[in-house]
């Protein structure tokens, strides 16, 4: 067993690593959210951009680019995707990052919590589909013509069932590698070369979040598109 | 194909005959075949995989080089289609994991 802070609270050593990296990040990204709120201040006075780089510019840049993005993919009137998205991106990207401290493994290294953030997608784009279509959602896996639907109903089911397992091993996959490859080279060069691995770690886990978020959202945005 | 894609084949093919050998070899486990299966399954993998992005990133740098204002458009579809590419190639990768974790 590697080693991990986890180790020295009493409490949490008896805990899978992964449900203890999660249970921290958690909790780092309610501390964080709690900052925000603070910082935020009054609407009246969030009107006025703040001066220079403060706290709350940095907040108000997060959730500006996170709403640009859900904007862009999912098109204007979708502004209630946003929380949902954002805090999966939020969550994957700090879960992420904590793997790049030594002494912590990140989160997503395990299937399960992947595959958890999977299936969460895969409920939320098939209720957004049944809530935005009615009951005529469902004749998405018919196909276009009718006589085509006892081919079409199982390749559409399969395609949808692989949706979630494709995000979580996608994810896992990932994570692992990164995480595998930078041990065999901390191991190898302990002194100077790792660098460029853990700036390409860096890069891999923004791409990573980044990617899932996009995927959940065309996925959302194909369930619920309008053919008239 | 080529004659040299063809040669390669037939120096290919002539490793596999000596598989009996090495299987009177292994004991237990099931041994080598394994550790060979898991290096073949990500070479191949990341054969295929790199050919793919390498289409690709060519492609989104034709599009900017046409037209440099349209960098911010090509940029998000264009890391859509790595990441897709790539997680095929994470599929075999964890395949590989699975295997040699068994040799």
């Amino acid at each position: 067993m590697h080693f991990s802070w986890f180790q020295f609270i009493p409490g949490l050593q008896n805990l899978p690593t992964h449900v203890a990296t999660a249970g921290f990040g958690t909790l780092l990204i309610i501390l964080i959210s709690l900052i925000a709120y603070s910082v935020a201040g009054k609407p009246e006075e969030a009107l006025i951009p703040s001066q220079g780089f403060s706290l709350r510019g940095l907040f108000e840049v997060i959730v500006e680019s996170l709403t640009g993005l859900v904007d862009s993919v999912m098109g204007h009137g979708n502004e209630r995707m946003v929380p949902i998205i954002g805090s999966m991106f939020l969550y994957i990207l700090l879960n992420n990052l904590l793997g790049l401290f030594p002494g912590f493994s990140p989160a997503t290294d395990n299937l399960n919590t992947t595959l958890a953030c999977g299936v969460t997608i895969f409920l939320l784009y098939n209720y957004e589909g049944v809530r935005s279509n009615g009951v005529g959602y469902f004749k998405h896996f018919l196909g276009p013509l009718i006589w085509l639907a006892p081919i079409m109903l199982p390749i559409e089911l399969i395609s949808h069932l692989v949706r979630p397992m494709s995000l979580g091993l996608r994810l896992f996959g990932n994570m692992t590698g990164d995480h595998t490859v930078l041990a065999i080279f901390l191991n190898l060069a302990p002194v100077g070369v790792p660098m460029i691995f853990y700036a390409l770690g860096l890069f891999v886990c923004f791409v990573q979040a980044f990617v899932f978020s996009l995927l959940s959202m065309v996925y959302i945005s194909l369930a619920t598109a309008h053919d008239h | 194909m080529t004659n040299f894609v063809r040669s390669l084949f037939v120096v290919a093919s002539t490793f596999f005959v000596a598989i009996p050998a090495f299987a009177e070899e292994a004991s237990g486990k099931g041994g080598p075949m394994f550790a060979l299966a898991s290096a073949l399954a990500i070479g191949i993998a990341a054969v295929g995989g790199a050919f793919g992005q390498g289409k690709t990133a060519a492609a989104a740098l034709d599009g900017i080089a046409r037209n440099p204002a349209a960098q911010g458009k090509i940029f998000v579809p264009m890391i859509i289609a790595l990441a897709l590419i790539e997680s095929l190639v994470i599929y075999a990768l964890i395949i590989a994991f699975g295997l040699s974790g068994k040799a």
